[in-house]
C-alpha cells in the first residue's frame, strides 16, 4: 500500500543511503502493496526504527536491523524504501 | 529439507477415553523460526525435520499425541506463517487448516501458539489473527534459555491476563518448561481446565489487513511485560566474518569442499564395512542353501540389486548430516545471502532459492516448497529447474562412475581429490544447467516483475544431537522403505526377465533372455552416447527412481559372472569406456529420471502440461549433451 502520497518525500533520503551502524526512522514504502505488506510484517513499519547492518559480500543483499531482527532485502527494494530523519 | 516423497500422514485412532466427544485435533501454529517443529517432535516423537529456516515446512505433518490421561489427539504442524492472510501456498494451507477448510482434515479443537520469547514483540503480531479464531488457545513462548542469557525478562501472568489465554514460557530445544502444555492438553483433552479459561478474549484484537496496527497492538502488549533481551553478540560476531566481503565467498567455497570431499573419503570405510556385510550375507546364502531358482534369486537378484544400492547409505547419511549442521546453525540463511547475486543475474528472485536448496536432498519437497512463492510464472519456473540440482539419489550413480573411472590423486593435498572433484563438478553441471534453463524461461515464456528478495536471518543456534539423529533416522527410513519396496520390485522383476523364456527348462545367456532383447532393442539409439546394451536396460529401469540403476547393473552382472563377483566397479570398467563413462554422468545429470518427481509436478501444476515439456527438454537436454561429451572425450583420449 501507498503510505501517504506527499510528492516531497519522493527527495527524502532512502535506506541505501544509511552508513553501516546508522540508524533512522521508517516515512514511506513507495512499493506495490503486495511488496509493502510483506515487508511491514517483517517490522518495515512507517514511525519505527530501522539500522544499516551490513551487506552481503558484493554489496547485495543488504541487512537491516528492525525490531530485534536482521533482515535482508537487495538494494533495488532498499532504494524505494524512504526515511524520516536521521538520528 | 523434508522426506522424499512425503505426504500427510494423519494416524487417526479412537480415543480410548471414550466419554470426549470423539477425536480431537490440535494445531500448531507459528512465524517460521520459532520453533514449531522442534516442539512437535518433542510432543510427538514423531520424526520430521527441523529447520532453522524461513518457510521450509510447506506440507503439514502431523502425528499422534498422548495425553497423561491416555486419550489421543492428532497434532497437525502446519507451515511457518507470518500472517493468516492467504497470500502464497503456505499461507493457505495454514489459513485453511485453522478455518476448518481444508478437506480431509477437521477443523482444529485448539491451538497450540508458539512464538520466539527472544522475538516477542514482532511475533504477537500473529497472535492477533490465531486468537481471533476464537479457539481455546495455549501461547508457548519458546527459546526461554536463550532470552535468559540475553538479559530478557518476561511477565507470563501479565502477558496471560493481556491476551485473555494461558501463556507459557518454555523451552522446546532443552525440554524444560512443558509441564503447563501437557496440562493445557489434558484440559482439552477432556479433562476439566487448569485455572484460567483457554478462550480468547476477542474485544479490541486489531484486524490483519492493517498491519501497523497490528504492530502497534503488539508493542502494547508486550510492553512492560516483556524486556528485549540484547541482540545475540554472538550472531553479530559470526555475520561480520561469514558475510565478510574476503572471507565470506572463501569460507562459503570451504564449506562446499570440505562437505564433498568428506561425503567422498568420510564415507568410505563404512561404505566397504556395509559392502563387506553384504557380501559375507550373501556368500552364505550361496552355501547353506540348496542349489535352485530360488537360491539364485535371492544371490543375484535380491541380494546383489538391492544391497548394491544399500551400501550408499553411509554416504547419503553424511550429506543429510552436513545438510542438517548448515541448515539448523542458521549458516543456510547467509548462504542464500551470499548466492543471491548469481540468483538474480538469471532471473531468480530470492526465494527461488530455499527450494532449489532443498532440491539437493530430493526434488520432490523441493518442488512442494516452491508454494512459498506468490508468482505463479516464477513458481513454475522453480519447479522446472529443481530436478536439475544434483539430488540425492544420483549420488550412488556418480559415486559408482567416478570410482571406476577416476583415479584418486590430491588436487589440494588433503583437502581436495580428484574424485571429490569430479563430484563437484556434477554439481555444478547441474547447478549451471538450471541457472541456463531458468535465464531462458525467465526471458521468454515465464517473464515476470518478479518478487523482491526478502530473508529474515534467524540467529545462529548451535545444532542439537537430537534433531540431527531424528533427520537422518528419518532419512535412512526412507531410503531402506525404497530400498524394500521400489529397488527390490526392480530387482526381482529384472531377474525373472533376464531368465525367460525358458529354453529345453534352462535359462537362456542373458544376452538373449528378456531383458537382454529389450536392452538389445534400445541399443542403437543410446550407442552414440557409448552405451550398450546392459546400460541400456538400466536406464530404463532407472525411469522408476535413479539409482535402480546401480542396482540393476548389480543384478545382471550378478547373473553374468561365474564365480563370485569383483565388484560392480570392476565389471563396468569392463563394460564402458571411458567416453561413456562421462556420458553416463551427463546424462544423469540432467535426465528426468524419476516418476514421484514427475508425478508431484503435475499435482502442483495442475496438469500434464508443464511435467510433459520438463521430461521431454530434460531427456533431450541429457542426450544432445551426453552424445557431445561422449565424442569428446573419445576424441580428447585419442
Amino acid at each position: 500500500m501507498q503510505i501517504s502520497g506527499n510528492s516531497r518525500l519522493a527527495h527524502r533520503a532512502t535506506l541505501l543511503d544509511l552508513a553501516p551502524g546508522e540508524e533512522a526512522t521508517l516515512a514511506e514504502l513507495s512499493l506495490p502493496e503486495e511488496i509493502a505488506h510483506r515487508l511491514m510484517i517483517l517490522g518495515f513499519v512507517p514511525g519505527s526504527s530501522v539500522s544499516y547492518t551490513r551487506s552481503a559480500p558484493g554489496g547485495d543483499p543488504r541487512v537491516y536491523r528492525v525490531d530485534g531482527a536482521d533482515v535482508a532485502l537487495r538494494g533495488e527494494t532498499a532504494s524505494h524504501i524512504h526515511l524520516e530523519r536521521r538520528m | 529439507m523434508s522426506d522424499c516423497h512425503s505426504s500427510p500422514s494423519t494416524s487417526v485412532a479412537g480415543s480410548p477415553n471414550g466419554a470426549s466427544s470423539g477425536h480431537k485435533t490440535i494445531a500448531l501454529v507459528g512465524p517460521p523460526n520459532a520453533g514449531k517443529t522442534t516442539l512437535f517432535n518433542r510432543l510427538t516423537g514423531l520424526r520430521q525435520k527441523v529447520a532453522n529456516y524461513p518457510g521450509v515446512t510447506v506440507e503439514h505433518h502431523a502425528g499422534k499425541l498422548h495425553s497423561r490421561t491416555g486419550a489421543t489427539a492428532d497434532l497437525i504442524d502446519l507451515p511457518g506463517i507470518y500472517s493468516l492472510e492467504p497470500r502464497s501456498e503456505d499461507e493457505r494451507v495454514t489459513h485453511d487448516v485453522l478455518r476448518g477448510e481444508m478437506a480431509g482434515i477437521p477443523r482444529p479443537d485448539a491451538i497450540l501458539l508458539i512464538l520466539d520469547a527472544t522475538n516477542l514483540s514482532r511475533h504477537l503480531v500473529v497472535a492477533a489473527p490465531v486468537l481471533s479464531l476464537g479457539l481455546p488457545t495455549l501461547v508457548i513462548l519458546n527459546m526461554a534459555d536463550d532470552l535468559r542469557e540475553r538479559g530478557g525478562t518476561l511477565e507470563t501472568a501479565e502477558l496471560s491476563q493481556r491476551l485473555g489465554v494461558p501463556v507459557v514460557l518454555a523451552s522446546a530445544a532443552k525440554g524444560e518448561g512443558l509441564e503447563p502444555v501437557f496440562e493445557f492438553l489434558d484440559g482439552t483433552l477432556g479433562v476439566p481446565p487448569p485455572a484460567g479459561s483457554p478462550f480468547p478474549i476477542l474485544n479490541n484484537l486489531p484486524s490483519m489487513n492493517d498491519v501497523p496496527a497490528c504492530r502497534a497492538w503488539a508493542t502494547r502488549v508486550s510492553q512492560g511485560a516483556w524486556k528485549a533481551p540484547l541482540p545475540s553478540v554472538w550472531s553479530r560476531r559470526l555475520d561480520a566474518v561469514f558475510l565478510h566481503p574476503l572471507a565470506g565467498p572463501l569460507i562459503f567455497a570451504l564449506v562446499v569442499v570440505i562437505v564433498f570431499q568428506a561425503i567422498f573419503t568420510g564415507a568410505t570405510p563404512l561404505m566397504d564395512g556395509v559392502e563387506g556385510l553384504i557380501g559375507n550375507f550373501g556368500k552364505w546364502v550361496a552355501t547353506t542353501l540348496p542349489e535352485s531358482s530360488w537360491r539364485d534369486l535371492l544371490t543375484e537378484g535380491v541380494i546383489a540389486g538391492v544391497g548394491g544400492v544399500v551400501v550408499f547409505l553411509p554416504q547419503i547419511l553424511l550429506l543429510f548430516l552436513f545438510i542438517g549442521i548448515l541448515e539448523d546453525s542458521g549458516y543456510l540463511a547467509r548462504a542464500a545471502l551470499i548466492a543471491d547475486r548469481t540468483m538474480a543475474r538469471f532471473g531468480l528472485q530470492g526465494k527461488s532459492f530455499i527450494p532449489l536448496l532443498s532440491a539437493y536432498a530430493c526434488a520432490v519437497p523441493a518442488i512442494m516448497a516452491t508454494r512459498t512463492i506468490e508468482n505463479k510464472r516464477d513458481r513454475i519456473a522453480t519447479i522446472l529447474i529443481a530436478p536439475f540440482m544434483t539430488c540425492s539419489a544420483r549420488l550412488p550413480v556418480y559415486t559408482l562412475v567416478i570410482a571406476a573411472f577416476i583415479p584418486e590423486r590430491p588436487l589440494l593435498g588433503h583437502l581436495l581429490g580428484t574424485r571429490a572433484a569430479a563430484m563437484i563438478g556434477l554439481y555444478a553441471l547441474g547447478f549451471l544447467a538450471a541457472l541456463l534453463t531458468a535465464r531462458a524461461l525467465k526471458s521468454s515464456v515465464l517473464r515476470s516483475d518478479g518478487t523482491p528478495f526478502l530473508l529474515e536471518l534467524p540467529s545462529y543456534r548451535w545444532p542439537t544431537v537430537r534433531s540431527l539423529g531424528l533427520r537422518l533416522y528419518d532419512r535412512a527410513m526412507v531410503f531402506l522403505k525404497r530400498a524394500g519396496t521400489i529397488i527390490l520390485a526392480c530387482a526381482i522383476g529384472l531377474w525373472i526377465m533376464a531368465h525367460l523364456p525358458l529354453n529345453h527348462g534352462k535359462p537362456p545367456e542373458i544376452r538373449d533372455s528378456l531383458a537382454g532383447s529389450i536392452g538389445r532393442t534400445v541399443e542403437p539409439v543410446i550407442a552414440p552416447l557409448g552405451f550398450n546394451w546392459k546400460i541400456g536396460i538400466g536406464l530404463i529401469t532407472s525411469l522408476a527412481a535413479r539409482e535402480v540403476i546401480v542396482g540393476t547393473l548389480g543384478t545382471i552382472y550378478g547373473i553374468e559372472s561365474e564365480e563370485d563377483t569383483k565388484g560392480l566397479t570392476a565389471a563396468l570398467q569392463k563394460d564402458l569406456t571411458p567416453g561413456g563413462a562421462v556420458a553416463l554422468l551427463v546424462f544423469f545429470a540432467f535426465a528426468m529420471q524419476c516418476m514421484s518427481t514427475v508425478a508431484v509436478v503435475k499435482r502442483e501444476t495442475g496438469g500434464w502440461k508443464w511435467p510433459v515439456v520438463q521430461f521431454s527438454y530434460m531427456t533431450g537436454l541429457a542426450y544432445v549433451c551426453a552424445f557431445a561429451a561422449n565424442r569428446i572425450v573419445t576424441a580428447w583420449l585419442g
